[in-house]
């Protein structure tokens, strides 16, 4: 049996959206430092196999911080899903998402985000708005 | 390879928990429990093995990728989507939506030309210059 979604207002559509984005944002930037702090997954699984691999993952504290917010933006996602349509939630979250971890990427992992990586993320959000509408 | 799953896991994950979630009652805040009881349901929990397998390819793109290069490169996933839609489903696509399709191609098509590392010139650089020749190498390999 499907219920039907009932369509919130403005203010609360933002709000959802925008507690995922954030928790998203803040979960990424920190699993992508702890996995740049551990180094390439592939190297440490031909030295020191599977089991090294996830050991060198569990054991590092930023991938934890990392996955309480990727927790927290997962269950923020169930309960936005649970209010608005996929066809609204998952481009506005995938395409802002996409905004705030460059500006996240520049200036706290100090990416080189450079015009091509700024044209990409310009240009993918406007697909992904096109697609959504 | 591992660019591909995480593209292709991704919406397939995304439309199982849509699926899952749009079948319970409204859930409300006040009862946050009830969202842990939706894990345990049969789409959301398809969702969530989906969306595993993406998170085992997301970290380890991440390891020999920046953040900036992984999130454009795997928008191909919205792709797929109207893709299968199109030849697999038989719908029809407007014109505006293959205009996004055209934009995310485009955009991707960006991002993959450039390195997938950042190198940094300081003390650390060529350990980080080392490790951008393998990155750049499995990328060719896809």
């Amino acid at each position: 049996m499907t219920f039907p979604v009932v369509q919130p207002g403005f203010w609360f559509a933002t709000a959802v959206i925008a507690a995922v984005v954030l928790c998203s944002t803040v979960g990424e930037v920190l699993t992508a430092a702890a996995m740049k702090s551990i180094g390439d997954l592939d190297e440490i699984r031909a030295h020191s196999g599977m089991k090294g691999a996830i050991r060198a993952v569990v054991t590092c504290p930023l991938f934890f911080a990392g996955l309480i917010f990727l927790a927290l933006a997962f269950f923020s996602l169930l309960f936005t899903l649970n209010h608005l349509n996929l066809s609204l939630a998952g481009p506005a979250t995938a395409s802002l998402t996409l905004v705030t971890n460059a500006i996240a990427g520049k200036f706290f992992l100090k990416e080189n985000v450079d015009r091509r990586r700024w044209t990409a993320a310009v240009l993918v959000c406007v697909g992904v708005y096109f697609l959504a509408h | 390879m591992i660019l591909g799953l995480v593209s292709v896991c991704t919406p397939l994950g995304d439309s199982c928990l849509s699926r899952g979630m749009t079948r319970l009652p409204p859930i409300s805040l006040a009862h946050p429990s009830t969202l842990i009881a939706a894990v345990f349901t049969p789409w959301v929990a398809l969702g969530i093995a989906f969306l595993i397998c993406f998170f085992a390819s997301y970290l380890t793109a991440l390891s020999w990728a920046d953040l900036t290069y992984i999130l454009p490169a795997t928008a191909m996933g919205n792709v797929f989507v109207e893709l299968l839609s199109r030849f697999w489903l038989h719908e029809t696509i407007s014109l505006q939506r293959w205009l996004g399709v055209v934009l995310i191609t485009v955009g991707v098509g960006f991002v993959a030309r450039g390195p997938s590392l950042t190198v940094k010139p300081a003390a650390e650089g060529p350990a980080l210059a080392d490790k951008a020749e393998p990155a750049a190498l499995k990328e060719h390999a896809l």
